[in-house]
């Protein structure tokens, strides 16, 4: 950490930050990310842990426990072992939530089992949306480790369960299948992912930008399309837009 | 942004004039899009964005024969803010500012799910009071919420009374909200950690005040809407769409309960302490716009209920996390010119301790860190599923937020709702809805 003695750094990308060299895992040190310096304030002290920056990089082994056993079996006995094998890449349980890492190829198996078998009934799709991990700490965005993550939460009101799926694509191929067929409801949320990530839902009846301008260039919520701002005058000090203020991390 | 025609622009064709290029600029593709090879009898009316039954700037396309909606395409955007663009430039706390401005007929709903799921990822839990007061503001904003549905239920179906009744009881709560958090709407007052500050003397009080004449209010309400032939007329068999229909679409909220289902995080899900409270689920069987009102109705006294029950549990404590790496550095009072630091904490940092004035520092320009995960935290606001999902990397700003807005996922039931019905109930569907385009839009 390079930034630990206040001084101004632009923005992430122009302050040179490199994610090869970022740290990939394990612990950061200090509430502020201070270390070694003089520090008086305490906060060095502190140690917490960061498994992989952004993206948790790790899995998770069975038990997972709590009602994430019952769905994972009912999931696996409803589309087969070496289908679930095939779809689930990685399972992480965190904060109490599960999250199935799943390959885009059968993400719609997977979806409509969840919907339809009588021991997962995830009736309700509560949501879907896009995350881009560019950058964000952790190994560099490579064909292996996809930037552009779909995020599905999926709500099963007869269990009162809720369980995360999540399929990574990558921004020169950006294509994932629609859930539209299985969850109406997704509708209008891929729509959104797509105005503002880029990622294209195959198999959606009318991908169509949905909040910003039918002719609006680019996607305005990934990682490399700049916030905007234009500098403010105010008692003759100017004032630069949020995304070049300097930024801790 | 600049726009380049091309020689096929079907929008601006051109021609060469001795003066230069001269532009044709049509009115879209209107013509091709929707010629009616059956008749005359098709019509497409646009409604919106600009209009007063829309709840702000709602656009609707709507394909009529004769009064009968045949097609109907819901846009939005116009309210499209880049909320959550947003706040990937503030630190935590600052995020406070920018979610309370989403659904602003809920503010403090975005606040607290928003404030829970940092809390979640930190992995603190805030006090039994600041808990117990999050829950008291909450049913306030809720009762205030759906008196602003109704409000513009009445308006939009021509019963300018209940506007005038609806606005008017709001104003208590407003009233109330400004006492205990200093803003009308857009409090910023539930903080990652607690609250901003505790209740003001006096509050409980006044809030007890209310408590007496509210209900009072909700029987007026009752009285001059329910027993209404033409209201009823209006209402009922509108906007019908069953259980299944609601869970296909992802519809939550009033609207579900009002096709049958008993479906409410506070109880299923609960969160703050909801399952100790004594408080009801209400349900209608009949699944249209009358079916929502009535909901909606009940709910309000059912929030009545948890306030009273809030108030009475309401004991001394601290209202922010003992950790004070995570809690706001300064107690804020009511000065002079303003709220802001007390006299007391600048005293302190000032002229007391360097250290004390360090961790203000720091604490205020840089924010604290968040471990690095995703959480997904629903509540149950006034409109349906209220979910925030939040990222983090582990730095003292959000990577991303995401919220699943209630009346974004519910307003795609407009067109199962009106398509085969009068373009007049058009209006009731969408009112039975309650969308607030601030956070549909975002």
């Amino acid at each position: 950490m390079s930034n630990d003695g206040g001084e101004v750094v632009p923005g992430r990308e122009e302050a040179g930050y490199d994610a090869a060299t970022a740290p990939s895992g394990g612990f950061r040190k200090g509430s502020f990310g201070v270390s070694g310096s003089g520090d008086t304030s305490g906060f060095g002290g502190l140690v917490r842990v960061e498994p992989g920056g952004a993206v948790a990089l790790h899995t998770t082994d069975r038990p997972y426990g709590g009602y994430f056993d019952e769905v994972t079996d009912a999931l696996i006995e409803a589309v087969g072992e070496a289908t679930y094998a095939a779809a689930v890449q990685r399972v992480l349980v965190d904060r109490g939530e599960i999250t199935y890492f799943v390959a885009r190829e059968h993400l719609l198996t997977l979806v409509q089992a969840l919907r339809d078998d009588e021991a997962l009934r995830f009736e309700l799709c509560s949501s879907v949306s896009g995350v881009d991990y560019l950058d964000s700490g952790g190994p560099a965005a490579t064909p292996e480790r996809p930037r552009l993550h779909v995020v599905y939460h999926l709500t099963s009101m007869t269990y009162r369960r809720r369980i995360r799926l999540e399929v990574a694509v990558t921004a020169e191929d950006p294509h994932v299948p629609s859930v539209t067929r299985t969850y109406p409801t997704a509708d209008w949320h891929e729509r959104e992912a797509f105005d503002m990530f880029g990622i294209v839902f195959d198999g959606h009846p009318d991908l169509t930008r949905i909040l910003m301008p039918d002719d609006w260039d680019g996607h305005p919520q990934r990682k490399d399309y700049p916030l905007g701002g234009v500098p403010v005058e105010y008692h003759d000090a100017t004032i630069p837009p949020p995304d070049t203020r300097r930024a801790y991390r | 942004m600049s726009t380049t025609y091309n020689e096929a622009d079907p929008y601006a064709g051109s021609r060469e004039t001795t003066e230069g290029r001269v532009y044709t600029v049509t009115g879209g593709d209107w013509d091709l899009t929707f010629a009616d090879p059956h008749g005359e009898e098709r019509l497409v009316v646009n409604m919106g964005p600009q209009h007063p039954s829309t709840h702000g700037v709602l656009r609707l396309v709507l394909d009529l024969e004769g009064e009968t909606v045949t097609k109907a395409r819901v846009v939005i955007g116009y309210l499209h803010t880049g909320i959550e663009k947003n706040l990937e430039y503030r630190n935590w706390t600052q995020g406070t500012t920018f979610v309370t401005r989403m659904d602003y007929l809920a503010p403090l709903y975005n606040e607290a799910a928003y404030c829970m799921a940092v809390e979640k990822l930190l992995g603190v839990e805030v006090p039994q009071r600041a808990q117990t007061i999050r829950l008291l503001v909450m049913e306030l904003n809720r009762i205030s919420s759906h008196l602003v549905a109704l409000a513009t239920f009445g308006m939009e179906m021509g019963a300018l009374t209940g506007m005038t009744n609806g606005f008017r009881e709001r104003e208590m709560i407003l009233d109330l909200l400004e006492e205990i958090t200093g803003l009308r709407m857009n409090h910023a007052y539930i903080r990652p950690g607690g609250l901003a500050q505790d209740l003001p003397e006096g509050a409980v009080e006044n809030i007890r005040e209310f408590l007496k004449i509210m209900p009072k209010r909700v029987a007026d309400f009752h009285r001059l809407l329910t027993g209404q032939p033409i209201w009823q007329a209006r209402l009922k068999d509108v906007g019908y769409l069953d259980v299944t229909g609601c869970i296909a679409l992802g519809v939550t909220g009033p609207i579900l309960r009002a096709a049958g289902l008993p479906w409410d995080l506070r109880k299923v899900e609960p969160y703050l302490g909801y399952e100790t409270y004594d408080f009801e689920v209400p349900t209608a069987d009949t699944a249209d716009a009358w079916g929502r009102y009535l909901v909606r109705m009940a709910e309000v006294n059912e929030s009545l209920k948890l306030i009273e029950q809030a108030l009475a549990r309401l004991e001394p404590g601290p209202v922010m996390v003992e950790d004070r790496k995570i809690a706001w550095p300064a107690q804020l009072s009511l000065g002079a010119d303003g709220m802001g630091n007390s006299l007391e904490h600048v005293r302190h940092i000032m002229g007391q301790s360097m250290e004390a004035l360090i961790h203000h520092f720091k604490l205020v320009t840089e924010g604290f860190r968040v471990p690095a995960g995703q959480v997904y935290m629903p509540i149950e606001s006034p409109r349906g599923e209220l979910g925030y999902h939040v990222v983090s990397d582990g730095s003292t700003r959000p990577w991303r937020v995401h919220v699943r807005d209630p009346g974004f996922v519910n307003l795609q039931a407009t067109a199962a709702m009106s398509e085969g019905g009068m373009i007049a109930d058009v209006i009731a569907a969408i009112a039975s809805i309650d969308p607030v385009m601030g956070g549909v839009d975002r």
